[in-house]
Parts: C-alpha cells; sequence; structure tokens
C-alpha cells in the first residue's frame, strides 16, 4: 500500500520534469478535454435527471407531516442535489466512463511499445501522455457536475409536478429558499478534488501495465475501484474540512 | 559510432544478457544475429536505454548515455530513429499522422508543407505512396513494418535501429526494405543496428555482424568471414537457415520444370 503510494508520487513528479512546448501541451488538453466532455456528456445527463427525480420522489414520500410545507421537498431536493449527488456520482460514474478509458488506453499503448516509441523519440512519455488528460479534467469535470446540477434540480420539477407531489409555484419557491451560493463553491472544490482523483490513478494504473492484454483489462478495473474508493474517501474529507 | 560495454541483464532470475561488449561503426550496417529468445531486442532496447542494463554502459560517438543526465539521454534520443518488432505505430494517427509525428514534436520549426513533402518522400521510400489516410488497424503487417521505417527515418537520424525489419513480409519486400535501409545508412553516413535471424539479409546488407548466443557473443566479423567460422553454434544457425533457404530453390526449381513440362506439351 505505502509502496505504490510512493510509486504514485513519483509517478506525479515525472510528470512536470521536463515537458513539452505549452503549445504542444494546449492542443493537446484540448483534444483530451473535448473527447472527454463528448464520450460523457450524454451518461452524466441520464444519470443526474433521474437522481434529481428519485430524490424528488423519495423526499415527497418521507414528508407527509401537514405541519411541513410542500416546498421543502424542492429545497432538500436542491441541498441534496448540489451538496452531494450531482458531484460525487457523477464523479462514480465519471470515474468508470473516463478512468477506465484512460487506463485501458495507456495501458494498450504501454504494451504495444507506443510508449515506448515515444520514449525513443526524446520524449517524456509521461507528461506528453498524461499531463493533458489530468489537465483535461480538471477543466471538464467541473462543467460536468455543474451540468448535472442543473439536471437533477430539472429532473426534480419534472417528476415532483408529474407526480402531483408539489406544485411548480411549490418547487420554485423551494429551491430558492435560503440558498447558500458557497454550497456552489463548495461542489465545484469537490469536482476539482474528484476529477484530479480519478484522473491520476486511473493514468498511473494504466501507464504502470505490463504484460498483455488481460493486464490491460486488469488495470482499467483496478483504475476504477482506486478512483471510486479514493473519491468516497476525499468526499468525506471535503465535508469534514470545508463545511 | 556506438560502443557497448560489459552489458548485463537480468529478469528475475533469467539471465538474459551475459556481458556483451562490442563497437557498432558509422555508415555501416551492424546486424545483431540470432536465434529467438536469445535477447536480441533487450540488448537493442538496452542501447537506446528503454532498458535499464543492470551491469555495462553505452556511448554514442563517444558520449556516455546509459546512467547520464536525463537531459543528454532525451538530446541523443532526438537523433534516434527506431522501428520496434512490433512496429509500435501510434493506434489513433492514420499513416500520414504517424510518419509526421516526429517531425512535429522534434523539428517545430519546420513549416506544414515542409513536413508533408517529407512525409510524402519517406512513404514513398517504402512503397506506401497513397495509404496516407489508412489508420493503423487498416494495414497488415508488412505495411505497417514499412510506415514504422518511414516513421523512423523522417527526422533525418543519427543512428537507425530496426527490430527485425523484414519479419513478416515477402521475399521481395524483405529485400527492399533491407536495400532501402542499407541505402539510407551510406547516403546519410548513419550507425544503423539491425537485428535479424535472416541469412538472406546477413549476405545482401550485412556489413558487420554480430551472432548473439543465449546472451553472449559469440562471433564477429563481416559476411565474408560468415561462411568459414567454426563456432558450432553459428553453424548450426546458418545451416538450419540455408537448409529452408535449398528447399525454396528446390521447389522453385520443381515448379519452374513443371511449368516447363506444361509448356512443351
Ligand atoms: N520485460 C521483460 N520481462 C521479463 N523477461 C523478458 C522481458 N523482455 C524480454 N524478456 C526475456 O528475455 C529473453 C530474450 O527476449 P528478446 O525479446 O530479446 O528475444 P529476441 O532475441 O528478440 O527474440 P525474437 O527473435 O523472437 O524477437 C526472452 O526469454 C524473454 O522471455
Ligand atoms: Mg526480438
Amino acid at each position: 500500500m505505502l509502496y505504490h503510494f510512493g510509486k504514485y508520487l513519483l509517478f506525479m513528479s515525472t510528470l512536470v520534469v521536463r515537458g513539452e512546448s505549452p503549445r504542444i501541451l494546449i492542443n493537446r488538453t484540448i483534444d483530451e478535454a473535448i473527447l472527454i466532455g463528448i464520450n460523457s456528456i450524454m451518461i452524466v445527463a441520464i444519470v443526474s435527471t433521474f437522481i434529481g427525480a428519485v430524490t424528488c420522489v423519495q423526499v415527497s414520500y418521507n414528508l407527509t407531516s401537514a405541519l411541513i410545507p410542500r416546498s421543502t421537498i424542492g429545497f432538500m431536493v436542491r441541498e441534496m442535489t448540489i451538496l452531494e449527488l450531482a458531484p460525487t456520482i457523477t464523479s462514480i460514474v465519471l470515474a468508470g466512463k473516463v478512468g477506465s478509458s484512460i487506463a485501458g488506453g495507456l495501458g494498450t499503448m504501454q504494451i504495444t511499445e507506443q510508449v515506448d516509441a515515444l520514449e525513443v523519440m526524446g520524449i517524456n512519455s509521461a507528461s506528453y501522455l498524461v499531463l493533458p488528460k489530468i489537465l483535461a479534467s480538471l477543466l471538464v469535470f467541473p462543467m460536468l457536475v455543474t451540468l448535472a446540477m442543473f439536471l437533477s434540480i430539472a429532473g426534480g420539477y419534472v417528476a415532483g409536478t408529474l407526480t402531483g407531489a408539489l406544485t411548480a409555484q411549490e418547487y420554485i419557491t423551494g429551491i430558492r429558499d435560503a440558498f447558500i451560493p458557497y454550497n456552489i463553491v463548495f461542489a465545484l472544490i469537490k469536482s476539482v478534488v474528484f476529477a484530479f482523483l480519478i484522473s491520476s490513478l486511473s493514468s498511473f494504473r494504466g501507464y504502470n501495465t505490463a504484460g498483455g492484454a488481460l493486464e490491460v483489462g486488469a488495470a482499467s478495473t483496478t483504475a476504477v475501484t482506486n478512483s471510486v474508493i479514493a473519491v468516497l474517501i476525499a468526499d468525506y474529507v471535503c465535508a469534514e474540512l470545508l463545511l | 559510432m556506438i560502443e557497448i560495454h560489459n552489458i548485463h541483464k537480468t529478469f528475475g532470475d533469467k539471465k538474459v544478457l551475459d556481458g556483451v561488449s562490442g563497437v557498432f561503426e558509422t555508415g555501416k550496417t551492424n546486424l545483431l544475429l540470432g536465434a529467438s529468445g536469445t535477447g536480441k531486442s533487450v540488448l537493442l532496447k538496452c542501447i537506446v536505454g528503454l532498458v535499464k542494463p543492470d551491469i555495462g554502459s553505452v556511448t554514442f560517438d563517444g558520449t556516455y548515455f546509459t546512467n547520464n543526465k536525463l537531459d543528454i539521454r532525451q538530446e541523443i534520443r532526438r537523433k534516434i530513429g527506431m522501428l520496434f518488432q512490433s512496429s509500435a505505430l501510434f493506434d489513433s494517427m492514420n499513416v500520414q499522422e504517424n510518419v509526421e509525428f516526429p517531425l512535429k514534436m522534434l523539428t517545430p520549426d519546420m513549416s506544414k508543407s515542409e513536413r508533408m513533402d517529407r512525409v510524402n518522400f519517406c512513404l514513398k521510400r517504402v512503397g506506401l505512396e497513397g495509404s496516407n489516410k489508412k489508420m493503423p488497424s487498416e494495414l497488415s503487417g508488412g505495411m505497417k513494418k514499412r510506415v514504422g521505417i518511414a516513421r523512423a527515418i523522417a527526422p533525418n537520424c543519427t543512428y537507425l535501429f530496426c527490430d527485425e525489419p523484414n519479419s513478416g513480409l515477402d521475399p521481395l519486400t524483405a529485400l527492399k526494405i533491407d536495400e532501402l535501409i542499407k541505402e539510407i545508412t551510406e547516403e546519410y553516413n548513419i550507425t544503423t543496428i539491425i537485428v535479424t535471424h535472416d541469412m538472406n539479409s546477413v549476405i545482401e546488407i550485412g556489413d558487420k555482424i554480430m551472432f548473439l548466443y543465449e546472451g553472449k557473443k559469440l562471433w564477429e566479423g563481416t559476411r565474408d568471414e560468415i561462411m568459414d567460422t567454426d563456432i558450432r553454434e553459428l553453424n548450426e544457425f546458418i545451416f538450419a537457415n540455408r537448409l529452408m533457404r535449398d528447399a525454396k530453390k528446390v521447389e522453385e526449381e520443381e515448379r519452374e520444370e513443371h511449368q516447363e513440362n506444361r509448356e512443351s506439351k
């Protein structure tokens, strides 16, 4: 465990020594960001809409007391999705989607000697391949999480009004009630932390693949499980530190 | 000139290289000959630093390479063109982008049109003009090899390493590739190391040959000397190769005879 952590730190330090020119780095980062964004936007949209809808239905099921106004449902949907569900669930979904594709891609490049080919050209393969992926994730994850917040609140609206749990007016009153802007900042900070963990851990696993196709599959799986665990631990740490 | 000195490499408890030393001369095609699994690819990777030797050193034109500072190693590496045994094409790029890639990275001041000229020139030399837009997954093994060679020679390298450039190619293409490598070597006066187990290559282009056997250098010499060595392992190797060639020749003769018979009828 400690050994792997040390290796991970060493790996991260190789990313920043002797990189390529800024122009190449920026171009590569944009390419990667487009790839990550386009590939994940659909799944993030679907997941977050349903999360919002489910949260709304379940909260309304639990809030049966006549003393509590129905608008509280909207309030709770907003609080739960912005603080926890949108950033964390989205990141866990992305750990599966982005993490496995990063690890699988790098693993394949490693076992087919493409990484060696880069090295022989005098290119720092780790920084050329990995750094843009990490930067792109840092850039794209907050955007996806923002989208997820919107869509889950919208999902809650649709589910709440369709099932007749509360009126549109009540829902809107609820989501505007006692709004703390810092919560959005908190969620975005979390998404950046998760982005770093997922992209760097998956890159680490993928880049250090040796062997054949079997090992690439294994690296992909390990990357996803490691990322998910890291996200959950970081989620707890962020909540303790920042709230 | 590349000099290697006393290279040892062990994987786990398997000794792969056992004290190999030698000199690879500039402007000549230096061949590393040996049976499968004798450590030819590992030796090549030790020379370019992809595998770190346990003991031993490599110098490029007098500059110490192994264990030297990263800057100096990368400086030397930028002068290296290498063809991998598995071709190692970048599978997210098409043929043209693959060949263009080292130019983009190593000579950033080259203009786009200059780069394209160079790419087309290199692809033409390996007989692949018109395949610019194909992806590596759409190429045959031999075509991948040739793209690999084009990518290796695209920047004007000073050192060229080819790991089995003609395995998996038909005899005619193999011969062409061999001749291409020799031509480039002499034209640009570069240092070339070719890993092979093909005696045809030895006879065609082997200026200097190093024979590896179970991680040791057993013999070294020119192609004229290779036929009269008294090293048993090398003779066996040559003999096995000759048997195969003779078999091919007999087959061809029979076919010709057959054809003549048919024609006379
Ligand atoms: N990364 C590695 N880890 C462990 N063993 C290795 C590694 N690379 C090579 N070997 C071992 O080193 C030995 C020599 O391998 P090498 O690839 O150099 O053979 P070769 O001479 O190139 O053979 P071929 O002609 O088949 O390509 C083999 O027995 C192989 O198992
Ligand atoms: Mg080999």
